[in-house]
């Protein structure tokens, strides 16, 4: 009671504060708004300047044309196939390994010293600078193993890069399901693996999915590990096509092909005196970054419409 | 004990657990579970209650360094579910659970009750719909499902998904239920169809229900058990416990003078 008088007697003062405090509240969100506008914004810009740049080769031909000498002639065909290729190669590579890796981790693992290394390990994985395993890569695939400078060697490579994303992922989607579902399955005397594959997997897959896609769109940009595996950077010719017309239609031949990916056709272009170069490597740079959006929209949907379903 | 001879179902023989960090939460509980009666667990917060149910199906084995001593024993095949040398699988397909808050799977409606068949390898669809309804129609759900059995669980009000829960952990015709606070999330008409349908459980299988709600010890159980910081205080007739208790504490409790 005496309390409630005392804040009747200043209501004024109280007032007072109370406006006084809210002020705080204005100003962080000004400053937070202007943060975020500040990369919005840059980014909104670089990315009107590259379309700016790049219109003139906004076009089919651009798409069917191999590198020419004449940059109007010059297109980003064996460049885009290769990326595919290579991204083909990095799927197969860090999906089920990090999938895999993630469920032990989370699921199986016994919680000990070890799996806390492991674990500080793999966070720390994802932030080595892209070209330490690119010279990993190089001394590995190209010269250990053997691969040479092929696509397989690169999708192996950005697969490596791309391991810790799906692990980390991989594994904050499982930790999302509730301890309560979990104990549900296993008291109808289910066993680890039936929780796994039955709840654990399903209910998360939707978050494993938008790591994948987050890496692989991570993967796409790549340039300093491709470069340094010794990836060609003007080919005029394509793999070999993984599909054939004559049983068993699967051709692996393409997996040692020497090829290039778009970025690295970006940076060759842009390293050319000739400016016409640079118009192509601008139009490469907008669809580099519409095919990174795409993905990452992707991701934002698949998660939206997987966890429509799952309330908790 | 005033009741006359009513087999026992499992049996509790100086049984200690500790936690993993050492804490030991129950103190030598020795006490019988009497076959298709209700048996209740009361007592105030951090007492060891729900500690001593979850032993029942070993459900403290998901949780490394948790440690039990002691034994609970199952009739009439005198199988001790605490050895180690008894799968805990095994251990739950006999003794069912149903927890403190409504945890349906994201699945249909058919398959959170279709799951501990699954699970036992039963793919027949003829059998599973068969035991289904059965399960359904056992936690009193069925007339208001059947028409939506594809249904997301999830669209289900809560009594009625808690409800679910209780098909699911009967569909599997298990000899023991646990309820671990089943109706602490419910209002109070869902909680009265949860007591109900205890009640008509009881003739099928024997329950062991951790309460928090003495009115509702007092309300469905056969038997009620005090329990108070790992021990077992007494232990008796429901009607006993609430009339004439034996002990001084059991008296503080359920007077309301403590707890």
């Amino acid at each position: 009671m005496e309390h409630k008088a005392s804040v009747l007697e200043n209501l004024a003062d109280v007032r007072a504060m109370i406006k006084r405090h809210k002020r705080n509240d204005t100003l962080f969100a000004a400053i937070g708004l202007l943060c975020l506008m500040f990369g919005l914004v840059t980014l909104m810009l670089l990315f009107w300047q590259l379309i700016a740049d790049g219109y003139p080769k906004f076009n089919i031909d651009f798409l069917t044309e191999f590198p020419s000498r004449r940059a109007g002639r010059a297109g980003l065909l064996s460049a885009w196939v290769g990326s595919l290729l290579v991204m083909v190669v990095t799927f197969l590579t860090a999906v089920p390994v990090g999938v895999a890796a993630g469920l032990y981790l989370e699921e199986y693992a016994p919680k000990n010293w070890f799996t806390d290394l492991i674990e500080i390990n793999v966070s720390n994985l994802a932030g080595v600078p892209s070209i330490i395993y690119g010279l990993l890569a190089l001394g590995l695939f190209v010269y250990m193993l053997d691969f040479g400078q092929s696509i397989l060697t690169a999708g192996l490579t950005l697969g490596l890069l791309i391991l810790p994303i799906v692990i980390v992922s991989t594994r904050e989607a499982i930790r999302s399901i509730p301890v309560s579902i979990r104990e549900a399955a296993y008291g109808v005397g289910a066993t680890k693996w039936q929780v796994v594959y039955d709840h654990v997997f399903k209910y998360s897959y939707g978050g494993i999915l938008t790591g994948i896609i987050i890496g692989m769109a991570r993967a796409l940009g790549e340039t300093a590990p491709i470069i340094t595996i010794g990836a060609l950077t003007f080919i005029a010719f394509l793999p070999p096509s993984p599909i054939t017309t004559e049983p068993p239609f699967l051709n692996f031949e393409w997996l040692s092909s020497g090829f290039t990916v778009m970025p690295i056709q970006m940076f060759n272009w842009l390293s050319r005196p000739d400016h016409a170069f640079h118009v192509n490597a601008a139009a490469t740079g907008a669809l580099i970054i519409i095919v990174t959006l795409l993905m990452n929209g992707t991701a934002i949907w698949l998660r939206y419409k997987i966890r429509k379903n799952i309330k908790w | 004990m005033a009741t006359v001879t009513t087999a026992i179902k499992a049996e509790a023989r100086d049984l200690n657990f500790f936690y993993s960090n050492g804490a030991r939460a129950l103190k030598g509980i020795s006490m019988p579970l009497y076959e298709n009666k209700i048996t209740a667990l009361i007592g105030p917060s951090g007492c060891g209650k729900s500690t001593f149910l979850r032993c029942f199906n070993r459900m403290h084995d998901l949780y490394p360094g948790n440690k039990y001593q002691g034994q609970i024993v199952m009739h009439p095949d005198n199988t001790n579910v605490l050895d180690a040398g008894v799968d805990p699988i095994e251990v739950r397909m006999r003794i069912s659970m149903v927890f403190q808050k409504p945890n349906p799977f994201p699945k249909s409606i058919y398959e959170n009750v279709a799951y501990g068949l699954r699970v036992r390898g039963e793919n027949n669809k003829r059998i599973m719909d068969d035991k289904v309804e059965e399960a359904l129609k056992g936690a009193a759900l069925w007339s208001e499902v059947k028409d939506r059995l594809h249904d997301l669980a999830f669209n289900l009000s809560g009594g009625q998904q808690q409800r679910l829960c209780i098909a699911r952990a009967l569909a599997t015709d298990p000899e023991i239920m646990l309820f671990d606070e089943p109706t602490s999330a419910l209002d109070p008409i869902a909680t009265a169809n949860i007591e109900e349908l205890m009640v008509e459980l009881r003739s099928k299988l024997t329950i062991l229900v951790v309460t928090h709600n003495m009115q509702q010890a007092a309300r469905v159980s056969d038997y009620t058990a005090y329990m108070y910081l790992g021990e077992l205080i007494e232990y008796d007739d429901t009607d006993k416990i609430f009339t004439n208790p034996g002990r001084k504490e059991t008296e503080d409790y359920i007077t309301g003078k403590f707890g």
